[in-house]
């Protein structure tokens, strides 16, 4: 949110009723200061540029190279987050400020470091390249010696047992083979060998490659390798195989090259001789050590460089972003005739001209310009964007209500009542003094360390939780409030405010029962009386008291929104919609629901037995008929005729005389254009027309408003019933609410309890606690929350709010300084 | 069950249809084109992408920039898209989708083979080769010598096996039946392409089989210019035609016969949706037709999307996107060239 902090100076009463007044200003910048200019709004971020240039493409604009420019350093600045991630290096707080630093003196020291950086590492990437070489070198040495003493071991054992064989004369078994082979030792062909490395999840099909191109006659030994190795090439850890591929002729030897090649696999030249082998190890070994140094130096050097980037780090990335933003407004500005002075058109709050005025001039001092820049406000017929001016506490509120659509410019927020009535009509679902304390110590928590995690990056729920602190804690204070009235505390009754106002007749009557209570104490002086808890009769009475508590707080919540449309068209001056619409609406409500409200008082009151369906039912069915019993007061028959009367009466009121008495006005104001001058200009009109209401010079289509009004007048009509029905949820959740608290509380922990086993009993706790954060803190909390959302979008705000404005959305540095690419 | 996709497609195919129509929504249109054909240079043109898809993929390449680097990079999107819709698709669509990438491979097959033939590096053959048609073990066709051997040593495991079986030859590879080997590939895959849709059925079947029809009529045609004034006889032009498409099987009689450009012309001009590609061009002109070909297929390709529930949109897209790199590409040569006149020349606009 952009706050205006305390500086705003005096802020007007209830100025979150009304958006703030807004101006179309025209700023013309002189070329030498509109840099200046554009930064020092930006510091104050209360004007919302017009793209005045939206024709032209991005890189025909004025400021086009410039941009590019800092694109490019944002490119380097990427660079070098991404290489000081990589080695673990993090960037230091900011110090002093970014104004001081020049933007070419930062182009040319991100050029300067980027360049020792790109040199570093490539140094580093050749040291490394052969150091990983030489390390798959030595793996290809040990495994492949293994594999080659361990063949000599075996074909020594082999040996001996043909010579033993050969010896034990000629069993028919001996194999052939080695026979010949011993035999013809001395003219065998002499067999090449190939050793290297091998991508593991390539091996299979080197293999079977390598088979089909020398058509078997190849022989090939694979290894593992346990770790993985640090491919040289890419520079990237690798699972991988050493092998030894023997062949015979050169043909072959070609063709086994060249797969190697394509399979990626490096080889690397191996002697047979074991005491080459030895000297190998111990060599590559050495070299690896050495190598070993100088990497570690190189990294070294490269670390402090690093830390020096890590220093200025934050301050340039800030400086970057906020000279790309300033560029992009400045795009934004019409360039003059004269090529001296940049034209800027956009929407300011009419508070902050003097603001407006004193950046430019200090702009203009400050940039030794010659001429100061000219601020004029201009006349328009748009309609401007919609600001609120919100602190902390009532931002999140007014998210709320932004999220169902934004105010039209200087309507009448719902947002004021909100604030109250949102949290109030969320605790009445959730009415449980234990668990409000549970929030209330939740997201107290998030309020001490606001400081603290406001600064830090927070997960996707947690985010929603802090952003919403303050709604979550008046829900909270409200639900303790609530609670206490309903009397419950995870569902266990307390006497907190005096004992109860019954006791049994006589000792037989036991806990469970409750029959054949007498009142022995005055009237329990606040809420529920705790003896109604676990009574039979709790749900038949408390059903029907939180019913009623529904329909009238419903029936308080709609009047108060029907009321609300009249300060909307008092405020835009619309005589029509309060003769035509506010007050039939009001009648039509008030005949019917707020009726039943008065009724439901006056039974309260005189503890009367009346039915109250019955009442409402026949009012409609039978209205002649005699009430009987049901009757609560004299002359009450009369009185709903006439309720009667005055509800069908309201129903055309709404209906038939606005479209017609706007047509008239419409006619009226197109004679008077066809009189007017030619020569008018549109700034006059608009001028004469602005008070007239929306209906500026568009096409009037009669039938259109007709059935528009018609519309309206149904959904208004079907509306006020099916709307009072909605407020019943209240009742509905709070019923769940109680119930499964209820549940939790006999079915687990006194039942845990009742085992008298310390093992049962830490179960049975666990259970609880779960259940009850799980189900009733947090599933419960967002039941109630979406259906106080629900009532306050559909049923409060549909009687006044339009809700298509658009929201004010000034240039400013706070935004670019929290963005996150 | 023609008619009755609507019922079941959403099931496994709703996710995937909406992707490909999101990312439709992100191709560049004819506005695009024109601020892009405005560009003065190279950056201009990272400037103006940088608001498009490929914005993020192009933001850290350092500053002097090569045509190459911007073909890769939006070529490499374009990968990552058909990944990441591959990922998700199920049978029969990543069946279908994968067949959308042999094409490529053929390609990738001819280009590596041609390139080892003129003793050419393999690693820098390989980066040549299109993303989409690469497969494991593609770089060891360096070491075959005749197509039999091509065959035997790599291409087996890959899904082209099946349509080398008609060009199964000992002969040592030379240019000329290479280049036979890769229309004969093609035939086959064309074929094999549309055998596929038609099992599939639906719409699927109709629209696809009007794509690749054309596709084959275009390659017939393709082949005969080609072939003129060579040593190609007529049975084996014939051959090379793929057994569908408008002009089977009487226009392939009669292309099998043409002698010059003209002769061919005469033939197409005979079938009326070809009618109004040919009538554009003047007499023995050929250069223009590529481009008339790609505008005529990219009007084909952007009717796919009127229709739903069927797989030619993923199809569509896939080419739509690649003439769009193709568009890409001569732009920014002609931009990087100071050639900026003839950028109109290729461009092909769609929507």
């Amino acid at each position: 949110m952009a706050e205006s902090g305390g500086g705003g100076g005096c802020c007007p009463p209830m100025d979150l009723m009304r958006s703030e007044t807004m101006q179309l200003v025209q700023l013309i910048v002189p070329m030498e200061s509109a840099h200046l200019t554009v930064s020092y709004l930006g510091d104050l971020g209360l004007v919302q540029f017009k793209d005045l240039n939206s024709e032209k493409s991005p890189f025909q604009r004025t400021y086009a190279a410039q941009i590019k420019r800092c694109g490019e350093m944002a490119r380097k600045i990427r660079f070098f987050r991404d290489q000081m991630s990589k080695a673990g290096i993090p960037a230091k707080e900011m110090q002093g400020k970014e104004n001081d630093i020049d933007l070419d003196d930062v182009e040319v020291k991100l050029g300067e470091l980027e360049a020792e950086l790109v040199e570093i590492n490539a140094n580093n990437d050749k040291l490394q390249r052969s150091y990983n070489e030489l390390m798959e070198y030595k793996l290809v040495l040990q495994k492949a010696g293994e594999f080659f003493s361990s063949a000599h071991r075996s074909a020594a054992d082999q040996q001996r047992e043909t010579e033993s064989q050969q010896a034990g004369e000629d069993l028919l078994e001996s194999p052939l083979l080695q026979e010949e082979k011993s035999i013809d030792s001395t003219k065998q062909v002499k067999l090449g060998f190939l050793t290297g490395l091998v991508p593991r999840e390539k091996s299979m099909v080197f293999e079977r490659i390598l088979f089909r191109a020398t058509r078997g006659n190849i022989f090939i030994r694979q290894t593992v390798i346990e770790e993985p190795v640090i491919d040289p090439n890419s520079g990237e850890k690798a699972e991988k195989n050493v092998f030894v591929v023997f062949y015979s002729g050169e043909r072959a030897k070609s063709k086994i090259l060249k797969i190697c090649e394509a399979f990626g696999a490096n080889r690397y030249p191996f002697s047979e001789d074991l005491g080459r082998q030895a000297q190998m190890i111990t060599e590559v070994s050495g070299r690896l050590s050495e190598l070993k140094t100088t990497i570690d130096a190189g990294l070294g050097q490269r670390n402090i460089l690093l830390q020096t980037i890590g220093d200025k780090f934050e301050l340039w990335n800030l400086k970057v972003r906020k000279e790309k933003a300033i560029y992009h407004t400045l795009n934004m500005l019409s360039l003059d005739v004269t090529k001296k002075c940049l034209v800027a058109e956009g929407w300011s709050p009419v508070f902050a001209s003097r603001e407006i005025e004193d950046a430019l001039q200090r702009a203009a001092v400050d940039s030794n310009s010659q001429v100061g820049s000219i601020f004029q406000v201009l006349r328009t017929k748009e309609s401007p964007p919609t600001y609120f001016r919100t602190n902390k506490f009532t931002s999140a509120i007014q998210e709320i209500v932004d999220a169902y659509g934004v105010a039209k410019y200087q309507e009448a927020n719902p947002g004021v009542f909100t604030i109250v009535t949102f949290p109030f009509l969320f605790a009445v679902m959730f009415g449980d003094w234990g668990h409000g304390i549970c929030i209330l110590l939740a997201t107290m928590y998030l309020i001490l360390k606001e400081k603290k995690l406001a600064s830090q990056k927070l997960g996707d729920i947690m985010e929603m939780a802090f952003g919403g602190r303050y709604v979550i804690l008046m829900m909270s204070l409200f639900s303790i409030y609530t609670g206490l009235i309903y009397n419950e505390f995870f569902s266990i009754p307390f006497p907190l405010f005096a004992p109860s106002a019954y006791d049994c007749r006589d000792v037989s009557c036991s806990e469970a029962t409750t029959i054949g209570l007498i009142k022995v104490r005055d009237t329990y002086p606040f809420g529920l009386d705790p003896v109604w808890h676990g009574s039979r009769s709790e749900l038949p009475f408390l059903n029907s008291l939180k019913m009623k508590m529904s329909i009238l707080l419903g029936v308080s919540q709609m009047n108060l929104g029907i009321i609300m449309s009249y300060f909307n068209a008092r405020f835009f001056k619309s005589s029509v919609n309060i003769w035509f619409q506010f007050i039939p609406q009001m009648i039509f409500l008030n005949s019917l629901f707020g009726y039943l409200s008065v009724l439901i008082i006056i039974k309260w009151c005189t503890g009367s037995q009346a039915d109250l369906y019955h009442v409402m039912i026949y009012m409609f069915l039978s209205p002649m008929d005699e009430l009987g019993e049901n009757q609560l007061f004299p002359h009450q028959k009369t009185l709903q005729l006439v309720l009667l009367f005055l509800a069908l009466v309201s129903v055309p009121c709404m209906l038939l005389p606005k479209p017609f008495i706007l047509k008239k006005q419409h006619e009226a104001r197109h004679q008077g254009q066809a009189y007017a001058p030619l020569d008018e200009t549109d700034e006059s009109l608009h001028v004469e027309t602005n008070g007239g209401g929306s209906h500026g010079h568009e096409e009037f289509e009669f039938s259109e408003i007709f059935v528009h009004q018609l519309i309206h007048t149904i959904e208004f009509v079907l509306g006020a019933v099916s709307n009072t029905a909605s407020y019943l949820r209240l009742w509905a959740l709070s019923l769940a609410h109680s119930e499964l608290s209820s549940v939790f509380y006999e079915k687990v922990l006194l039942l845990a309890w009742g085992y008298n086993n310390p093992l049962i009993l830490i179960v049975g706790v666990l259970v609880f606690i779960f259940a009850t954060v799980g189900v009733l803190l947090v599933m419960e909390t967002l039941s109630a929350f979406l259906h106080a959302l629900r009532l306050h979008w559909v049923e409060f705000q549909n009687k006044f709010y339009e809700g298509d404005g658009y929201k004010f959305a000034p240039f400013t540095f706070i935004f670019t300084a929290n963005e996150d690419e | 069950m023609y008619g009755f996709e609507a019922l079941t497609f959403n099931i496994h195919g709703g996710y995937l249809e909406a992707i490909v129509r999101g990312h439709r929504a992100g191709l560049l249109t004819t506005a695009d084109y024109n601020n892009l054909c405005q560009c003065e240079n190279l950056e201009d043109i990272k400037m103006h992408l940088s608001a498009t898809k490929y914005g993020s993929y192009l933001q850290n390449e350092p500053s002097p920039l090569h045509t190459t680097t911007i073909v890769e990079k939006c070529t490499l999107k374009l990968v990552d898209d058909y990944k990441h819709m591959l990922c998700q698709a199920t049978e029969p669509m990543s069946t279908f989708l994968e067949y959308i990438r042999y094409g490529h491979m053929i390609d990738n097959v001819v280009l590596i083979v041609t390139g080892t033939l003129h003793e050419r590096d393999v690693q820098e053959l390989i980066e040549k080769c299109h993303p989409l048609g690469m497969f494991d073990s593609i770089a060891t066709l360096a070491v075959a010598q005749n197509m039999r051997e091509l065959y035997r040593l790599v291409l087996v495991d890959t899904p082209l096996a099946p349509y080398f079986s008609e060009c199964l030859t000992s002969e040592d590879l030379d240019d000329m039946n290479i280049e036979i080997m890769r229309n004969t590939l093609y035939k086959a895959y064309l074929e094999d392409f549309y055998k596929f849709c038609q099992k599939l059925g639906g719409a699927t079947a109709e629209i696809m089989s009007d794509l690749l029809a054309f596709e084959a009529d275009r390659r017939a045609v393709n082949i005969t210019i080609n072939s003129i004034g060579t040593e190609l006889t007529r049975e084996d032009r014939k051959k090379l035609y793929s057994n569908f498409g408008l002009l089977y099987p009487y226009g392939h009689e009669e292309l099998a016969i043409c002698e010059d450009i003209d002769q061919v012309r005469g033939v197409m001009e005979k079938y009326p949706p070809y009618q109004a590609i040919f009538s554009k061009m003047s007499y023995g002109e050929s250069q223009m037709l590529d481009k008339a070909f790609y505008e005529e297929e990219v009007r084909r390709l952007c009717l796919a999307f009127e229709q739903q529930f069927h797989y030619a949109v993923f199809f569509a897209y896939m080419r739509l996107r690649e003439q769009e790199i193709r568009n890409l590409m001569w732009i920014s040569e002609c931009v990087a060239q100071n050639q900026k006149s003839r950028i109109h020349d290729s461009v092909v606009y769609m929507f």
